[in-house]
Parts: C-alpha cells; sequence; structure tokens
C-alpha cells in the first residue's frame, strides 16, 4: 500500500522493506537448524544414488560439511535480506534455499548410508505433474483477470470422469472425458463470472463444492457399487522416449514417465509461446491488465475470457485424470486433497508465468516426495506431520510472495462494456 | 454493501429469490436422482427427506440439532464477509476447536457443570480463533490471501488431530481405532427435550447459537468495532484514510471468525458426539459458506437458512437409508442454490420475476 504518488523504483515501499526482513529472519532460523541440528547432529558420509538399477552414479559426500555450507549460505542470504535486500529475484532464491534446506535434511536423514536421489526426484516430476496443470489452468484463466478458485473443482471432476469412462470404454477414452468435463466447469465459472459477474472467489466456491458433492454422490452411488464395472480404469504406464531417456540422471527422471508428464512439458512449452509470442496472447494479457484499453483496439474482451477460462479448464480437466489414470488407478472421493489450491499458489509463486508456474509446482512436488522419502528413511518424525508438509510449504511461499508478486492489474474485476 | 445490507427491505431479493433457489435446486437434484436412479426413486426419496425434515417431534429435534452447528459456522463465515474476508477455513478451525473443548472436557475433573461446561466452550473458541488468527495475521503481515492459507490450514488441523488421536493422553482406553476419550458428563451441553423422550438429541447449544446470532448482529451493526469491521469491508483505502487500523481488523475478524468455527466445532463434540474421530466435521464447515450467501450475509438470516440447511441434513440422513439416495446429494442441492443466489439473474431469467442485484463483489482479489 503505497501511500505516496512516487515511481516505485524510486521509493522503497515499507511492506517491500519488513517482507526482506521476515525474509532475513526466515533465513537466520533456518540456518540455526541447519547448524546445530543437521550439521552437528550428522556424523559419517551420506550416498545419493543417482543411477538407475544397473548405473552406477553415486554422490557420496560428508553430511555434516554439507550442512555447514548450506547453513554459510543461508546466514549470507540473511544478511543481504537484512542490509541490502534481494528483491524481484527473491522467489527464485527462496525456491533454491528450501531445496538446499532439504538436501541438508535429506543428507543428516541418510548420513552413514545410501538413498535413492534418482527415485525421490523422479517422484518430484510425477507429484508436481496435477499442481503444474492446475498452475497452468489459472495461468490462462487469470491472465484475463478472471480468478479461478474452481481449480481443485475441475481436478476432482477429472478425475472422476476419467475413472468413471476410463473403465466402461478405454483410458484414453477417459482422458478425453476428463478434459471434457473441466471445460464444462470452466464454462459454468465462465458464465457465472462473465456474463452474471457474481464475484469470482464465490463462484469458483461454488464449483468447488459442486464438483465435491457430485463426485461423491455419483461415486457412492455408482462407483462404489460395482468398482470392477465402473472404477478400474487401469493405469497409462511410463514408457521411456528413446535416446533421451538415455542421458545420464536427467533422461530417466525426465524422460521415463507417464503420458500426462509430457502433455505437461509440451502444455507449458506452448501456454508461454502463445502468452507471449503470438496475437492471441497479447490480447489475452491485454484483456488482463486494462480491458477498457483493449475493447476500445478492438479486442472482443467477453470472447477472449470465454476462450482462456475454457482452455483453462480444459487443463484442469487433463490434469485431474492424472490422478487415476496417471497414478493409483482409482477413483477415491476427494482424492484431489487441495491439490487445485496448491497449483493457485504455485501460480502466484511463479509469477502468472507458465515456466514458472512449472518451476514453482517442481518446488511443491519435492516438498510433497521428501515426505513419503522421510517415511521410508524413518527420520523419528511422526507421519502426520511429513504429510503436512505440502501445505505448510504452500502457507510459507504464498506469505512469503504475495505482494511482491503483481498479478495482472484487472484481476478479479468483471468488465462491463459500455 | 448497500448490495449485500440494502436498508429498504427488498421482498423480492431477500424472500423470493432465495425461496425460487432453494425450488430449483432441489428440481435439478430430482434431475440428477432421476439419471442416477431411474425416475421411480424421486419421490420416495423426497417424501424421506421431507418427512425425515419436518413431521413428528423427532425430524424437528433432528433438524434443529444438524441446524445448531450450521449457524454458528455460518455466522463465521458471514462476519468474515463483512470484513471482505473469505472464511474457508472453517473446517479446520471446528476440527481444533473441537479437539480442544474436548480435552478440555475430560483432562479437566471434579469440576461442576456451571464452570467446566464454559471452560470447555471457551477452549474451543481459543483453539479456533488461534487456526483463524493464524491466516489473519499472515493476511495482515504479508498479504498471503486467506482463501489459499485457511484451506491448507483445513488439511494441517486434519493431520493434527490424525496425529493427536495417537496420542496415549488422548486415544480412548482399550482402542486402537482414532477415537478420543469421552467428554465428562460435567462439560457436555445439556440435553432439552430428553424429558419427552431420551432419544431426542437437540441439546443446550441450539440456544448457543440463537444468542451468538443476536451477538454477532449487535456486533455488527450496533457497536463501533463493528462499524470498523463493515468500514474495512467495503472500502479498505478510506477506513484506512479514517484513521482505522485496517491491520488489526484483519486480524481481530479471522479470530473471531475461527473462534466461531471452534465453537461449531465444540458445539458438536459437547452436544452430540462426545469424542472426536478424524472427520467428525462432515463438511459442515463448507456447506457454511452457502449458508452465510444465503443468509445475505445478515445474522438473522444465517440463523433461517441453517434451519434450512439443518432440515436438509436431516432430511437427508433419512432419505439415505429409506430410499438409498446418496446423502451427498444434499451438497450438491446447496452448491446450486448458492449459484442461483450468487446470480439472481438466473432466476430472473427462469421465471421472469424482478430479481434484486446479486452478492456483488464480496471478496478481495490477490493484492489487495
Amino acid at each position: 500500500m503505497t501511500t505516496v504518488d512516487v515511481p516505485a523504483e524510486l521509493v522503497r515501499v515499507p511492506a517491500e522493506v519488513k517482507r526482506e526482513r521476515i525474509l532475513g529472519v526466515v533465513y537466520l532460523i533456518l540456518a540455526a537448524i541447519v547448524a546445530f541440528f543437521f550439521a552437528m547432529g550428522s556424523e559419517g558420509d551420506a550416498t545419493f544414488r543417482l543411477g538407475e538399477a544397473g548405473q552406477d552414479i553415486d554422490l557420496t559426500f560428508s553430511a555434516a560439511g554439507f550442512s555447514w555450507v548450506v547453513s554459510a549460505i543461508f546466514a549470507f542470504l540473511a544478511v543481504i535480506h537484512l542490509t541490502r535486500g534481494i528483491g524481484r529475484k527473491s522467489n527464485l532464491v527462496l525456491s533454491i534455499a528450501l531445496v538446499l534446506f532439504a538436501f541438508a535434511f535429506l543428507a543428516w536423514a541418510a548420513a552413514g548410508s545410501s538413498f535413492s536421489l534418482l527415485g525421490m526426484l523422479r517422484t518430484t516430476v510425477s507429484a508436481a505433474t496435477p499442481i503444474a496443470f492446475g498452475a497452468l489452468s489459472g495461468v490462462l484463466c487469470e491472465r484475463v483477470a478472471v480468478i479461478n478458485i474452481g481449480i481443485e473443482g475441475m481436478l476432482l471432476t477429472g478425475a472422476f470422469m476419467s475413472a468413471l469412462v476410463g473403465t466402461v470404454t478405454n483410458p484414453w477414452v477417459g482422458l478425453l472425458a476428463a478434459t471434457l468435463s473441466g471445460g464444462v466447469l470452466a464454462l459454468g465459472l465462465a458464465v457465472l463470472a462473465i456474463r452474471y459477474r457474481v464475484d469470482q472467489i464465490i463462484a469458483g466456491v461454488v464449483i468447488n463444492i459442486f464438483a465435491l458433492g457430485l463426485t461423491s454422490f455419483l461415486s457412492s452411488q455408482i462407483l462404489v457399487e460395482n468398482p470392477d464395472r465402473f472404477n478400474r480404469p487401469g493405469v497409462l504406464q511410463a514408457f521411456r522416449i528413446p535416446l533421451l531417456a538415455d542421458i545420464p540422471v536427467i533422461g530417466p527422471i525426465l524422460f521415463n514417465q507417464n503420458i500426462f508428464v509430457y502433455a505437461l512439458w509440451i502444455s507449458v512449452a506452448l501456454t508461454a509461446y502463445g502468452l507471449f509470442r503470438t496475437r492471441w496472447g497479447l490480447r489475452a494479457r491485454a484483456v488482463g491488465e486494462h480491458p477498457k484499453a483493449a475493447d476500445t483496439l478492438g479486442v472482443n474482451v467477453y470472447r477472449m475470457r470465454y476462450l482462456n477460462v475454457l482452455l483453462g479448464g480444459l487443463v484442469a480437466g487433463f490434469g485431474g485424470a492424472y490422478f487415476t489414470l496417471g497414478s493409483v488407478g482409482a477413483f477415491n472421493e476427494n482424492m484431489t486433497a487441495g491439490r487445485g489450491f496448491i497449483g493457485l499458489a504455485a501460480m502466484i509463486f511463479g509469477r502468472w508465468h507458465p515456466v514458472g508456474a512449472l518451476a514453482a509446482a517442481l518446488v511443491f512436488g519435492f516438498a510433497d516426495s521428501l515426505q513419503v522419502r522421510l517415511g521410508i528413511l524413518d527420520v523419528g518424525i511422526p507421519s502426520d506431520f511429513l504429510l503436512m508438509a505440502p501445505y505448510l510449504v504452500t502457507i510459507i511461499v504464498v506469505a512469503g510472495v504475495v505482494g511482491r508478486a503483481r498479478p495482472p492489474a484487472a484481476d478479479g474485476q468483471p468488465y462491463v462494456k459500455e | 454493501m448497500e448490495r449485500i445490507a440494502p436498508s429498504h427491505i427488498d421482498w423480492r431479493s431477500v424472500v423470493l429469490v432465495p425461496l425460487l433457489a432453494v425450488f430449483t435446486a432441489l428440481v435439478i437434484g430430482a434431475l440428477i436422482i432421476v439419471l442416477t436412479e431411474g425416475p421411480d426413486d424421486v419421490v420416495p426419496a423426497y417424501v424421506a427427506l421431507f418427512r425425515g425434515a419436518f413431521v413428528g417431534i423427532s425430524a424437528i429435534s433432528e433438524t434443529l440439532t444438524a441446524a445448531t452447528p450450521l449457524i454458528i459456522a455460518g455466522l463465521s463465515v458471514a462476519l468474515g464477509f463483512r470484513a471482505g474476508l473469505f472464511n474457508i477455513g472453517v473446517e479446520g478451525q471446528m476440527t481444533v476447536g473441537g479437539m480442544a473443548a474436548v480435552f478440555a472436557g475430560f483432562a479437566l475433573s471434579g469440576l461442576p457443570l456451571v464452570i467446566h461446561l464454559p471452560l470447555a466452550i471457551l477452549a474451543g473458541f481459543i483453539g479456533g480463533a488461534i487456526w483463524g488468527g493464524i491466516p489473519g495475521w499472515l493476511r495482515a503481515q504479508t498479504g498471503a490471501h486467506e482463501v489459499i492459507t485457511t484451506i491448507m490450514l483445513n488439511f494441517i488441523a486434519y493431520r493434527l488431530i490424525d496425529y493427536l488421536l495417537k496420542q496415549p493422553a488422548i486415544i480412548r482406553e482399550g482402542r486402537f481405532d482414532p477415537i478420543s476419550k469421552d467428554v465428562l458428563p460435567s462439560a457436555r451441553l445439556p440435553q432439552l427435550l430428553d424429558w419427552i423422550t431420551p432419544s431426542l438429541r437437540l441439546h443446550g447449544g441450539f440456544i448457543l447459537a440463537l444468542l451468538l446470532a443476536w451477538g454477532i448482529w449487535w456486533l455488527l451493526f450496533r457497536s463501533t468495532i463493528g462499524f470498523e469491521f463493515r468500514a474495512v469491508g467495503s472500502n479498505p483505502s478510506a477506513a484506512a484514510y479514517a484513521g482505522m487500523s485496517v491491520t488489526a481488523t484483519t486480524v481481530l475478524v479471522m479470530a473471531i471468525a475461527g473462534g466461531l468455527g471452534g465453537l461449531a466445532g465444540a458445539n458438536q463434540t459437547l452436544g452430540v458426539l462426545y469424542s472426536v474421530s478424524p472427520g467428525f466435521t462432515s463438511g459442515i464447515g463448507f456447506d457454511a459458506i452457502a449458508l452465510a450467501l444465503l443468509g445475505r450475509s445478515h445474522p438473522g438470516g444465517v440463523v433461517l437458512a441453517g434451519l434450512l440447511f439443518g432440515a436438509l441434513r436431516a432430511g437427508g440422513q433419512v432419505m439415505q437409508v429409506r430410499s438409498g439416495v446418496g446423502i451427498d446429494l444434499i451438497t450438491v442441492v446447496q452448491a446450486l442454490i448458492i449459484v442461483f443466489i450468487a446470480a439472481p439473474a438466473l432466476v430472473r431469467a427462469l421465471y421472469r420475476v424482478r430479481a434484486g442485484e446479486g452478492a456483488g463483489q464480496l471478496t478481495r482479489g490477490w493484492s489487495a
């Protein structure tokens, strides 16, 4: 909240300074935790395995030494935050810092033994996939200034439809049905938000409640009664992309996954290109920043908004199919467990940019897979607390960056054509 | 603000639109039954719904019992809306508040009811107030949007009670499934109708809910703090210019709203269940959103909407048992009700009546 009308570059607004201080203190605390718990508490070497079965790529290092280095980096970051401030790049720095913290944690947990980092990174990518689709859906909608809180409901409906239709016909038709069902919900959101100018956050929450109620109802009426006929769609297995999957370390992580992961790479690339390199993208962004100006120049504001929200719904519906076809192979009530909202957080963290959203989703996916790994390593933290990790990271991230990140100027405001 | 709380009562938007919204939602619900169960099931299902909600003293007792936590939770969401904050964290606040109340209810012993019960209720309020105050503080200090933080805290609360229900101090003796010890009789909300038949579950929480509704009405429309709440809700910049602290108000609103959520949880654990097990909130926190919108964020409206939703819940249980149509249908009907309430133009188009304006802008975007 600026009180003086001076360009933002010339004056450091107090909120900004306060946030730098908060982050500075956070880094100090992290440095202390790493030093006192991980560095002083670990003995021996930790080995991170980076090869697939049969491959021998190991990373062996002193767990304590690594933690001391990480602690020093955090202390250094704290000093910068408290004195000079980091400014625009602090999101990126924060992500890297969180990952470093996690590695110090893992080194401490694995000190004296070894564990498969490759496996963990593969889980990271697959756990990040639905979150990234959700975030991408958010980017598409919010770039035209329609807030989409209904992503969670679209993911859930996608998961349900892919299970039902996927079992009755085949998984590929199920995938199509999931995509379309996301589109139908998005159309509902678009009509409420654009035509009837309903408060967009409320419209989105309605979509979520509706989707939760309908999928739970249909699941208890149809799927549970006869799971073999209606809830056994099977899983779309991972397949190696020749050559690319043979690259050491990176290959198995990025190119030995299922169709959802590959679709994600393509969707992110297409959206990034589309938004910033095509006429459609320029118009969409104009509608999101200043709809009146866009309208004056002959852009059909309503049509752009309908189109993008619809696209966002299709993307979210497709991503929802991941929960069944790409993961456990059956639908359960409320199985998305807040991933749509985490996707929104990833969108904000990624500054409304497709690539940023993907990177942020990977951070959340990392938190998710870390939680699984730590459960296996049995580090003495109760599993219920480990399960909180993705949600806690989301809160920390949103608290750390919002306000600094600038949403599209007209975000959330209905447009009335004069 | 005028659109949410019109100074003159426009009977069309206050009475007609909600009635038509409920009616239309029930019609669509019937269509869903036709599609999933067949046309023969609609009449038995809705007859069971109606009988379970209204016919006989037992049905009415169940309706009021179900309405009680809904009213309290609805007040929590409504209070937030009035201050421009969207509390979708009632589920988590109920979970934490209900747990705190149960803990106070079995850990303190040897106290008389007049001391023990208020202490347990207070514990519920404080638990919820902390759970709601955290997102309020985050919002005020860092701008983190309460829609995301409250949802995340819901999930954290679920995991928290999963953990707590494994601790020897809390888990019921001799049990391995997650269920807490029972609340002592001295901390239970007294039954109101057990002199008629012991099975009637209506309890003192209902009176508490009505008192809370009156209290929130007084707070919002008769007190200075409430005026500040509403001022911050309708125009934060103007409120700040007039010398009000937006930061302090945000934290206070969320803490009180969270406290109400906690009371809704305590109401369930001290009045109905007498213990905590996972999922004891059963979606009441989400129903509360629909209810607050239906009640136009006015405490009186929330009470009426709460009674309606209580009837749907109580009747839905009977419908599920008698006709096999799942109670989740009620959630769908409720979501449809909000759609029509939030977009009265839809009702207008369907029935060709003049309907007032919609709910308008109730929440703030990411950066406001």
